[in-house]
């Protein structure tokens, strides 16, 4: 190892356990790079050095003890929907700009009592609203990726951009994120690292913010699936305070890692061959399918005939939950608050100031889809097309046991392309957006560099709770990718 | 019975439906873990639930669900195995989601059906269209300060049952009448103490008239949260006859909320429908549809006390007791219970009488309830015993049952120590008597001639003689043989 930057959570786990490093060498060498780099990235929010540091000491003292969670030592990254106690938690939103949390989300808890070290919040589109985290009210986070022979400043994707920008840019060893229609796996494709969107209901919801409630699931984002498995392990579990969450014992993931493909059959979604992909997109798939066969995978094709109805569908459920969810931010019991005349006028005031623009466009339409009147049209439909959708995905796997398809439509794209009609900007989901909508687990792993140089992804889709075998053949797609390019700004770089 | 409005151009018959916002009983509230309790310090019954913190989540309380599966059994009602919690969205300060967790389009509780007593002694039947389960919001506290408003947020987040009725009361007395009834089965069951000053049982009154014999109903109004059965009688008076003042003048009634201003007795507009929220009811997508298991629902229908018609039926039958008595005596669990144990092993019409009469009247005389009675069930039962046994007679019992409200002693104790012993010697008596005959010559002679009144003069002189202690029998029966003799 030549430095701290080269271990990935999983070798950094097993070094800081045969003590070839300390929890605080590790520690510092992340902060430092973070430090140095992060104002190119502002992938994060809020940085925690000291804590960081105390955690540190106090992991050394642990594992020279020989004890130790699985997670002991281990610096982390945590996008800033996740509520910390006593850290201020922002959701990038100026409404929630001073907002210190006196409580802590179960799956941070979680991280933290298998002995990770939170480095800080990582930054993100605001209320996880974006595929390319250019909605923070703390400003966009920025692609460690430069296209070939270009300075130009490239999105990291979103809404999990931070936790993205961050791992790759290896200034932490692994982050947490969350995926309501795609913000895992989309910035984790952009950004040539894995991701992976459980179950719905695997990890708790707990003291997470919420967006969209019947979509939204954590998941980890790492260099690779050997470390996503390691952090899932830890972030998932049953919780009595989330109904939502399932109770089904957790797994150890990293044990499926190396169970191979073969005899599995792998289906492909003949829907999403979308117009006007690039070939290069098109190509890539056909090389992950190439190499499932090779290792032993059985190639079928599949249909999820209600494919195209998904993103629609997914804007007017996700938005209707997403305009009661923010009701709560007015501005009265915590978050910032405008003085006015009368309550209403408080309100209007408190919120116009405090949401971004996205925000408050999708607080708009998720108001009227729910309005009287249109409910039946638009909620109801959506509702009825995703249980379509669903049963899309449960038919197809009658006969295939996981679904081989692109993470995202493109590569990532240039702060300054950014179309200006929204919808254009919702298509990047397209690929995520209906396995979100059927609850099923799905993941991005990196498989390619496209023309330009930039990584691209590509997503399984698997059954409920099956998070193992999706990992299984994963890593089958790693291996063969072997995909070990770095971006143009990272830790390891020389300076 | 139906109260039917006369104006100027013919009767008119009024139609009321109520909802009914009953606070369930329970240790914690309905999604979070903080006490339910009523008062306290402001804003110190407060989950971060309740308060709508970010990324708090509502877990359901399973006593508020068992409390409202009671209820609906208390109400004949079908349980519904499946039912759904809804937001209900709309902004107000003591609001902290912004949405109320109700439930819309699959309420826990059915049809059902309350019978109810009238005043000229009949009784209807008032169907009951569902309950279901919702969360109270906080209060709004605007008297505090001449700019600001103050929020206490502990009752944010109790439970409810909204019981709502069909459109079949027909006047203010069934509308009272139902009120009361419901607040008894609830107490009965336990699951609401329906004391309508704390709040914890609320109506929403709706209120439309039509002419007699006219089909489907005209548009009705909707008086809110009025907080006394008085004021819900009187407000369906006022509004009706608002109602009926504009129709007879060519007008429309509009939809529309009003307020009862007790004070001026009048109905004001608070919205029309115009103005009406848009509450955009949807599954609250943080809870999973409830689903339970009919067997629970046969457990705790097996576990129910005994409810109100149900013990009155028993109580006539065991106690020969009548419609009226019974009605009084179910009227609250604690006055049936007392009266059971009075009247078990005792005699039942003696104890029935002394309960309805004297016992209440001391009730009355001191201010005080059943609960914390000066008399307990035990000693009343005592003193009857003492008349039974012909220890002491009735008149006398009554100065002891003033003797036990005032000092607490036993009706023994008290007997023993005033010595009220009744006298059963005949020769004492038959001295006293001959002594009053005597003294009275006059009269019997009179008596003997045929005026037969004075024979009442007689046994009232000779228990006065006797200082009241005289068994009245003996009495009567030692005058028979020396008068008439």
């Amino acid at each position: 190892m030549s430095t701290p930057f080269d271990y990935t959570l999983a070798s950094a786990r097993d070094a800081l356990r045969a003590r070839k490093i300390s929890a605080r060498e590790l520690t510092e060498a992340h902060l430092s790079a973070i430090e140095r780099l992060d104002g190119s990235l502002n992938s994060f929010i809020t940085t925690t050095p000291e804590n960081a540091l105390k955690a540190a000491d106090a992991a050394d003292a642990t594992l020279a003890k020989g004890e130790g969670g699985e997670l002991c030592g281990l610096p982390l990254g945590i996008k800033d929907l996740f509520c910390t106690n006593g850290t201020r938690t922002t959701a990038a939103s100026n409404i929630l700009r001073d907002f210190v949390p006196p409580y802590e989300s179960t799956v941070t808890s979680n991280l933290l009592r298998d002995g990770a070290i939170f480095l800080g919040k990582l930054n993100l589109d605001e209320f996880a609203m974006g595929s390319g985290n250019l909605n923070s009210a703390f400003g966009p986070a920025i692609n460690p990726w430069k296209r070939n022979g270009s300075d130009e400043q490239l999105v990291p994707g979103g809404s999990s951009g931070g936790s993205a920008a961050a791992v790759a840019a290896g200034l932490v060893l692994g982050a947490t994120g969350t995926d309501t229609g795609g913000s895992i796996r989309q910035p984790a494709a952009y950004t040539g690292i894995a991701g992976i969107k459980p179950t719905y209901g695997r990890c708790s919801r707990f003291g997470t913010i919420a967006f969209a409630s019947s979509l939204d699931q954590a998941g980890p984002m790492a260099r690779n699936l050997q470390d996503c498995a390691i952090l899932l392990r830890s972030m998932a579990g049953f919780d009595q305070r989330d109904s939502t969450s399932v109770d089904t014992p957790v797994p150890n993931y990293e044990a499926a890692l190396n169970r191979g493909v073969k005899g599995l059959r792998v289906g492909i979604p003949k829907e999403y061959h979308a117009d006007g992909m690039p070939a290069e997109i098109e190509a890539l798939w056909q090389q992950g399918i190439n190499w499932l066969r090779d290792a032993g995978a059985e190639i079928k094709e599949v249909s999820l005939p209600h494919t195209k109805y998904g993103l629609p569908t997914y804007y007017i459920a996700a938005l209707a939950e997403a305009s009661s969810n923010l009701a709560r931010y007015d501005g009265l019991r915590f978050g910032a608050r405008v003085k006015a005349d009368s309550l209403d006028a408080m309100y209007e005031a408190s919120r116009a100031a405090g949401f971004g623009e996205e925000v408050k466009r999708r607080i708009l339409l998720g108001t009227h889809v729910l309005s009287s009147g249109y409910y039946d049209a638009y909620y109801l439909r959506a509702q009825k097309v995703r249980t379509l959708i669903q049963q899309d995905f449960l038919k197809a796997y009658e006969d295939v046991d996981v679904l081989l398809t692109p993470t995202a439509p493109s590569s990532a794209f240039a702060l300054n392309e950014k179309p200006s009609d929204p919808v254009q900007m919702y298509l990047n989901d397209v690929f995520t957006v209906p396995a979100s909508m059927a609850g099923v687990p799905a993941l991005s792993v990196p498989a390619g560099l496209d023309g330009q140089g930039l990584p691209l992804g590509l997503q399984l889709i698997g059954k409920f709770f099956d998070e193992e075998t999706l990992i299984a053949a994963g890593h089958v797609l790693e291996q063969a990718a072997s995909f070990t390019h770095r971006p143009t700004i990272h830790a390891g770089n020389p300076a | 019975m139906s109260t039917v409005i006369t104006g100027n151009t013919g009767d008119w018959e009024i139609v009321v439906g109520l909802e009914v916002h009953a606070q369930v009983i329970s240790q914690a509230k309905l999604f979070s873990g903080a006490s339910a309790t009523y008062g306290g310090e402001p804003n110190t019954h407060v989950s971060l639930v309740d308060a709508g913190f970010p990324g708090m989540l509502p877990v359901l309380n399973r006593e508020c669900v068992a409390q409202a599966v009671r209820t609906g059994l208390g109400l004949n009602a079908e349980i519904n195995l499946f039912s759904r919690f809804d937001r209900k969205n709309y902004f107000y300060a003591d609001l902290p989601t912004g949405y109320q967790i109700s439930q819309f389009a699959h309420p826990i509780v059915g049809k059902g059906v309350v019978i109810v007593d009238l005043p000229d002694g009949s009784t209807r039947e008032i169907g009951v269209t569902r309950l279901h389960l919702e969360q109270d919001a906080g209060k709004s506290i605007h008297d505090q300060d001449p700019t600001r408003s103050f929020i206490d947020l502990n009752r944010a987040g109790v439970a409810l049952m909204e019981i709502v009725s069909e459109p079949d009361i027909r006047c203010p007395e069934e509308a009272g009448a139902y009120l009361r009834k419901l607040r008894q089965i609830l107490r009965y069951i336990g699951t609401c103490d329906g004391n309508m000053e704390e709040g914890s049982m609320r109506a929403d009154v709706n209120v439309s008239v039509r002419r007699p014999g006219e089909e489907g109903f005209r548009t009705r109004c909707e008086i809110k949260n009025v907080n006394s059965i008085r004021y819900v009688m009187q407000s369906i008076e006022v509004e009706a006859r608002r109602q009926v003042e504009i129709w007879e003048n060519g007008g429309e009634v509009d939809q529309e909320t009003r307020l009862f201003d007790h004070v001026r007795s009048e109905t004001r507009s608070l919205r029309s429908k115009e103005d009406a929220h848009d509450y955009r009811y949807f599954p609250d997508p943080d809870l999973l549809p409830l689903e339970i298991e009919q067997s629970w629902v046969d457990e705790l229908k097996a576990a129910l006390p005994e409810l109100p018609e149900d013990k009155r039926a028993r109580l006539e039958k065991e106690y020969g007791i009548s419609r009226y008595e019974s009605g009084v005596l179910t009227a609250e669990q604690a006055v049936a219970d007392f009266y059971e144990t009075v009247a078990k092993n005792a005699d039942a019409r003696l104890a029935t009488n002394w309960i309805l009469g004297d016992f209440f009247g001391a009730l009355n005389r001191t201010g005080r309830t059943i609960e914390d009675s000066p008399v307990s069930a035990e000693g009343l039962r005592e003193l009857l015993s003492l008349i039974s046994d012909s220890t002491i007679n009735g008149k006398i019992a009554k100065e002891v049952l003033e003797d036990m409200v005032e000092t607490g002693d036993s009706a023994s104790a008290i007997v023993e120590r005033k010595g009220l012993r009744q006298v059963t010697d005949t020769g004492a008596i038959e001295a006293a008597i001959n002594a009053i005959l005597e003294a009275n010559a006059d009269k019997v002679e009179q008596y003997k001639s045929g005026k037969d009144k004075l024979f009442g003069f007689f046994v009232g002189q000779s228990m006065k003689a006797m200082k009241g202690k005289a068994n009245p029998a003996m009495v009567n029966d030692v005058l028979r043989k020396l008068l008439d003799a």
